[in-house]
């Protein structure tokens, strides 16, 4: 039955509202560039999902569900979408286009993702995943003299077209094998190869779709050159929030727990996706591009956990999310407040940058110690949950593939680091950030060392949350 | 058990908090004073310690609270007989670390205070932890501080060394936190004593053993792997260097113990010989090496593998009389070559070179600091009288214990020291004097004295009243070996060796004895 109870969801009809403020000044004139309101609104946003959580119901004929993870995806996106569009709000490389019409297709992404937490059925799925991914498309070109942005948005639009394809592909077995589309239906049913064959490969093909956005070996090739392409502030919202929609979707699906062939291929696109990753990055100059391949390497490490499955592994992938989240924003937040005019930053131009602004090569360490993983950051304390489950459920050689991939790592990372702290043999140009662009910078960085020190309220919140989704 | 004051939780947060007010002091003098003051609370701040229970095995002054309670990861902390001395050393160092760098260091003062505050910090954390999550988070922490000690105000060669320490040192550990994972799932918990007192199969023993025994192997350094130790104690500043000989080197050979010896008795008797192997190998290429060296740091830094080597050679006999000269040994190694580093920080402030050439002859000049040089040297060499003479003593006696051909290959080591040692004991004094300006050179001054003075005294104390550092450890080193003891009976083929072993141990009891009567 339809169900239909708006204080469900409130979050998603903030959004709406939102979109409709956007569209209102996107096709005025007069309005069009008086956009400073939009991150606060988004922050708004965070708190309304904060409060809308701890609800669950089922609704849309059951193909809407209000639950733990939900809630938590969407205060996440929220929270994320504050931080980009916070970041995007001086973005320079527009140039005189259209500033709202800019946001409007950031917070039009992000509705898509806010539907995708909550759609339990696998049309519904589909039609939000294209909804987040064709606002994606359009945004990513939006970088004033810049053919690098085009090529990379084509690359993006024409990947993304063909793994979604594939993806309905593989909706048609699923139908086929076990004639529904209703997660909670096929989450009863057998997933082993031997049992049913055809539906296994559908899932495969289904949940390739949502590989190729988390940029997971091997649908790896465009994150590179789209990060390098989009602007840094396009960069950041395409590197961050269209993988929690991957990691919420996917972690359901895992929830199934399908069959070892399924896993056993993950697992090595996994390894695979890790190394590759990390050695393309050993040698990057660009720092967007490094992170691009760095990206690569923890969707490998979000797979650890998904792999793992049962509610600790679920919960440690959903958590890495997050914690991926927090890290590549501020990692961003420096490149993007680092770069005059908005062009690309290079891993020289850190040079001496602890002598121009201590705060940035501090918020700079902290970011690149949390992405190789170090202690007391959130990146140690969210591998060390991973590599628990993955270890758990007996996938040794994947934990060891992933810790040696730490010292793999540790290389580029920590160059990045040491470029910021040492070589003052250059003088730095004067860099000047704004005390607002410096304190949130700050904020940045203790999110990520509070979600390394005291992991445990979210831990369980999410712990609980996907011991709900496996069966 | 919890106690009512958390000294140990205080010791670890107080240099943390002190980090964070010196970021506020904008005077440079003012940050060396309040560094220095901070050094010397923590003194003070240790000082309840002192309660420490002798002779018994268990942890003491344990806190223990809930962390993470999911993954079962707690805040655990408690100090035995064996991390209690590292802790004293670490805690006694810091206020000399502050002292030697008065003058040494020039730029970024302030950081520089901070980077050893967060150093000590992580130092005592790792000596205390009593979670194997807890250890392995203050493990990693101190690669961050030491890393920017090299990378900042370290030589001209300070890029390379800091990247080839950080790097691995890190590589090294990442097998360690898949052993610390694998032991959780193994055992349900990340409690230390929990995890000893279990018992593992020994295929999984085996396992964990290496990945962990590559970690601290890399740390110690041990022969193969010791190829970052030069680099990072030659590029390093005088306090880096005595933060990086005197405390971190002993975390790999306290994790021996706490970890490799306690969680895998049965694989530490099986790869037994081979870190035995290995360790000879160390005493003997370290000694070699340090005998061609011209710079004096690097020969001190090849000197620290071979001490280093002596201590694994005692931790890996596994016997009472070479563990406890291994720890002892742990300590007279961070306070001997803590104090030649700092001698050498010395002389380059005069000098600005560390060549041995171009400090020849200074005897006539600088006799107290030829002096301190001297002590220092003797002590090096485990002169009789000195603190390493009973560490090498005891560590000796346990290897002959253990077999006579290990003994006799070890003791070369001992002569080597001698060796090299001596060469630069006799040139730095009565070489002939090349640089003119040597006769400008002022002696120690006042804050020199302040250092090296307390260290020579405890160098002379250790070496001729060894029986109350030795009387901390006994109980709980004991308690180590009898986890060895109650698996060494595994296997026929082992019980074969096992039986010749005791044999050999009856034999050199006499010695034994006559040893302690002497003492």
């Amino acid at each position: 039955m339809l169900n239909f109870n708006p204080q469900l969801i409130i979050p998603e009809l903030y959004m709406v509202g939102l979109l409709c403020i956007l569209f209102v000044q996107s096709i005025s004139d007069k309005l069009k560039d008086k956009i400073h309101w939009v991150p606060y609104a988004a922050f708004a946003g965070a708190f309304i999902a904060l409060f809308s959580s701890g609800q669950s119901d089922i609704m849309f004929y059951n193909s809407y569900k209000i639950d733990g993870l939900s809630q938590f995806f969407k205060f996440v996106i929220f929270l994320g979408l504050a931080i980009c569009s916070a970041n995007a709000i001086r973005n320079r490389s527009l140039g005189k286009a259209n500033h709202a019409d800019y946001f409007f297709f950031m917070f039009m992404s992000s509705f898509g993702l806010l539907l995708l937490s909550s759609t339990v059925e696998l049309f519904t799925i589909y039609i939000s995943l294209e909804l987040a991914s064709y606002s994606l498309y359009i945004l990513l070109p939006l970088r004033n003299n810049d053919p690098r942005a085009v090529e990379g948005a084509i690359k993006y639009a024409l990947f993304g077209a063909v793994a979604t394809a594939i993806g309905l592909y593989g909706i048609s077995y699923i139908i086929a094998g076990h004639h529904t589309t209703y997660i909670h239906e096929l989450a009863t049913m057998g997933w082993s190869f031997s049992e049913n064959p055809m539906a296994l490969v559908g899932l495969g093909m289904f949940l390739l779709a949502f590989v190729y956005k988390l940029a997971l070996f091997p649908f790896h090739f465009w994150a590179a050159d789209v990060y390098q392409g989009a602007s840094n502030e396009t960069a950041a919202f395409a590197a961050t929030l269209p993988k929690l929609g991957a990691i919420v979707i996917l972690v359901r699906l895992m929830a199934f727990a399908p069959g070892v062939e399924v896993k056993t291929l993950l697992a090595i696109f996994a390894a695979l996706s890790m190394t590759i990753g990390n050695l393309a990055a050993l040698n990057q100059k660009d720092i967007k591009r490094l992170l691009g391949y760095s990206s690569v390497s923890h969707a490998g490490f979000i797979m650890l956990g998904l792999v793992a499955g049962g509610s600790y592994g679920l919960a440690a992938a959903s958590y890495y999310g997050l914690v991926y989240m927090i890290m590549n924003l501020t990692i961003f937040w420096v490149i993007t407040k680092l770069s005059d005019s908005g062009r690309n930053v290079y891993v020289s131009d850190l040079r001496g940058l602890y002598k121009s602004s201590p705060i940035m090569a501090f918020v700079l360490a902290v970011a690149a110690f949390a992405l190789v993983g170090l202690p007391p950051t959130a990146g140690f304390t969210g591998k060390l949950f991973l590599l628990n489950s993955a270890w758990g459920e007996g996938f040794y050689w994947l934990v060891i593939v992933a810790a040696l991939n730490t010292a793999l790592a540790i290389y580029y990372y920590l160059n990045l680091v040491r470029h910021a702290y040492t070589l003052d043999e250059v003088v730095p140009a004067k860099i000047i950030i704004s005390p607002a662009g410096k304190s949130i910078a700050l904020a940045l960085a203790l999110g990520v060392l509070y979600l390394g020190i005291l992991p445990h309220n979210i831990f369980s919140l999410l712990v609980r949350a996907s011991s709900y989704l496996t069966f | 058990m919890n106690s009512s004051w958390p000294v140990l939780s205080t010791l670890i947060f107080f240099p943390l908090v002190a980090s964070v007010l010196l970021v506020f002091v904008r005077k440079d003098l003012a940050v060396r004073q309040v560094s220095l003051a901070v050094a010397f609370i923590e003194i003070l701040l240790a000082l309840p310690l002192l309660k420490f229970k002798l002779g018994h095995a268990d942890f003491q002054f344990v806190e223990l609270h809930q962390w993470i309670p999911h993954w079962n990861i707690n805040y655990h902390l408690g100090v035995d007989g064996i991390s209690f001395l590292m802790i004293l050393l670490t805690v006694f160092l810091l206020p000399f670390c502050v002292l030697c760098s008065w003058s040494y260091i020039g730029q970024r003062i302030k950081e520089f205070h901070i980077c050893m505050m967060l150093m000590t910090s992580a130092c005592i954390g790792v000596f205390v932890a009593l979670d194997f999550v807890l250890f392995y988070i203050f493990w990693e922490i101190m690669l961050i501080p030491m890393f920017l000690l090299i990378a900042v105000w370290g030589g001209p060669e300070r890029k390379y060394a800091s990247l080839k320490f950080f790097i691995y040192t890190l590589a090294g550990s990442t097998l360690l936190l898949v052993a610390i994972v694998a032991f959780y799932v193994a055992g349900g918990t990340f409690s230390i004593p929990e995890l000893i007192a279990q018992d593992f199969s020994f295929k999984f023993q085996a396992w964990t053993f290496l990945a962990m025994a590559l970690a601290f192997a890399i740390k110690v350094p041990m022969f193969p792997f010791h190829t970052w130790l030069p680099a990072a104690h030659v590029q390093a500043p005088t306090a880096g260097s005595v933060l990086l000989a005197s405390v971190l080197l002993k975390m790999g050979t306290y994790g021996f113990i706490r970890f490799c010896l306690s969680m895998t008795p049965e694989a530490s008797v099986y790869f037994a010989p081979l870190m035995i192997g290995i360790s000879i190998a160390s005493i003997i290429y370290g000694g070699l090496v340090a005998l061609g060296q011209n710079d004096m740091k690097k020969l001190i830094a090849y000197s620290s593998v071979a001490h280093m080597g002596f201590v694994t050679l005692g931790i890996f006999v596994l016997n009472v009389r070479g563990l406890e000269g291994a720890v002892i040994q742990m300590i007279n190694h961070g306070i001997t070559t803590g104090a030649l580093f700092m001698l050498v920080g010395a002389i380059y402030e005069r000098s600005h070179s560390r060549e041995i050439k171009d400090n020849m002859g200074i005897a006539k000049f600088l006799p107290a600091y030829i002096f301190f040089f001297g002590l220092f040297s003797l002590s090096s060499l485990a002169f009789p009288g000195t603190n390493s003479f009973v560490g090498e003593a005891l560590v000796l006696i346990g290897a002959f214990e253990h077999s006579l051909i290990i003994g006799l290959l070890a003791v070369p080591g001992a002569l080597l020291a001698a060796a090299y040692m001596l060469r630069l004991l006799q040139k730095l004094a009565y070489g002939e004097p090349v640089v003119e300006k040597a006769k400008e050179w002022k002696d120690l001054n006042f804050r020199e004295w302040a250092y090296l003075l307390p260290l020579g005294v405890l160098v002379l104390y250790i070496g001729l009243a060894p029986t109350l550092a030795l009387k901390t450890m006994t109980a709980s080193i004991e308690k180590v070996l009898g986890y060895i003891e109650n698996n060494e009976v595994v296997t026929d083929n082992e019980r074969q060796d096992l039986s010749s072993f005791l044999e050999q141990r009856q034999l050199s009891l006499k010695d034994q004895n006559e040893e302690s009567e002497a003492d």
